[in-house]
C-alpha cells in the first residue's frame, strides 16, 4: 500500500467555496489523463457503491462531459461538466450542473465553478480543486435539495460516513 | 470557522456512540418519548438519560416535557443539515479519490508489468 497521502478539505462558508487538495502516487501526466479521459473517469469518479457512466465527452474548451452516477439498483443521477478553460497538464476550469438524461441543465439548481490545478510533488502529483458557488444562498439551495431527497437515507448512511471519516 | 468546528465536534461526539446513533436513527422516523426510545436498550434509565443529554447538547435532538412525559424530536435545522452536507461532501471526495488511488496503481502496474 502507498504511504499516507496528503488530503485537505476546507470549507469557506463566507466565500461559498470548498477546497479539496489531494496528493496522488503517480506522475502528473497520468493523473491528468485520469481526470480528462472518460474511459478513465468512468473507473473512479463516482464514490462507491455508485458507478460512473459516460454519455458524452468532448474534452476541449466549449466541450462537455455528460455522465451519470448510477446506484447499485440502477438509479442514475445525471450531471454535466462544461469545460471553460484548459491548460494541459496544469489546470482546467469547468461549470458543473445537474441535468436530466438528455443533458439539459436543470435551471432551478445552482451551478458551481470548479478550478482544478495539477502540480508536481516530488515524484507524486498534487491536485487542488476549488468548488465555487455563486452565493451562500446557492449553497443552501443545494443542501435543501439534499434534505428533500430524504433525511432517512442520510441517516442510514451515517454509520458508513463515520467510518469513512475515521479512516 | 471556529463556531463551525465546535458545532461539528459536538455532532461527531454525539454520533460516535452506537446507542446515540440508534436513537438518532429512530427519531428520523418522527418524535418519540424518552421511555419509548429507551426500550430497545438494556440500560438503566439514568445511563440512557446521559446519552440523551449528549444528543441535546449537540443540538441534534430537542425535547419538551408535558406532565411526566418527555418527548424528543430530531432537530433537522439548517445548521445541522449544512454540517452534514459538508461532511458528506468530504466523505464523497475521500471515497472518490481512494478509487483513483487504486486506478493509478493498476495503470502503473500495467506499465511496470509489461
Amino acid at each position: 500500500m502507498v504511504a499516507k497521502l496528503q488530503f485537505d478539505f476546507v470549507v469557506d462558508k463566507e466565500n461559498s467555496t470548498l477546497t479539496v487538495t489531494r496528493e496522488f502516487a503517480g506522475p502528473r501526466q497520468l493523473v491528468w489523463d485520469c481526470h480528462t479521459q472518460s474511459a478513465l473517469l468512468d473507473r473512479w469518479f463516482a464514490p462507491k457503491p455508485l458507478s460512473t457512466k459516460t454519455k458524452h465527452m468532448e474534452f476541449k474548451e466549449g466541450g462537455y462531459w455528460h455522465y451519470a452516477m448510477v446506484t447499485p439498483d440502477g438509479q442514475a443521477y445525471w450531471s454535466r461538466v462544461d469545460y471553460l478553460a484548459i491548460r494541459p497538464i496544469d489546470s482546467y476550469a469547468t461549470l458543473d450542473g445537474f441535468t436530466d438524461e438528455t443533458g439539459v441543465v436543470n435551471p432551478d439548481m445552482p451551478r458551481s465553478r470548479w478550478d482544478v490545478t495539477f502540480s508536481d510533488l516530488r515524484e507524486h502529483t498534487l491536485v487542488t480543486t476549488v468548488v465555487h458557488y455563486n452565493s451562500p444562498e446557492d449553497v443552501q439551495k443545494v443542501i435543501d435539495m439534499g434534505m428533500k431527497e430524504g433525511m432517512t437515507s442520510t441517516l442510514e448512511r451515517l454509520d458508513e460516513l463515520l467510518l469513512t471519516l475515521r479512516g | 470557522m471556529d463556531n463551525y468546528r465546535v458545532a461539528l465536534d459536538a455532532i461527531f461526539h454525539a454520533l460516535s456512540d452506537p446507542t446515540r446513533r440508534a436513537v438518532v436513527q429512530r427519531l428520523g422516523a418522527g418524535p418519540a418519548t424518552v421511555s419509548d426510545l429507551s426500550k430497545p436498550f438494556d440500560m438503566a434509565l439514568p445511563s440512557f438519560m446521559k446519552h440523551m443529554r449528549v444528543l441535546e447538547e449537540s443540538g441534534l435532538v430537542s425535547s419538551s416535557k408535558s406532565g411526566r412525559v418527555r418527548t424528543c424530536t430530531l432537530e433537522q435545522d439548517k445548521l445541522a443539515a449544512a454540517e452534514r452536507w459538508f461532511e458528506e461532501q468530504r466523505a464523497l471526495w475521500s471515497n472518490r479519490y481512494e478509487n483513483l488511488d487504486k486506478l493509478l496503481e493498476q495503470l502503473q502496474g500495467d506499465v511496470n508489468g509489461s
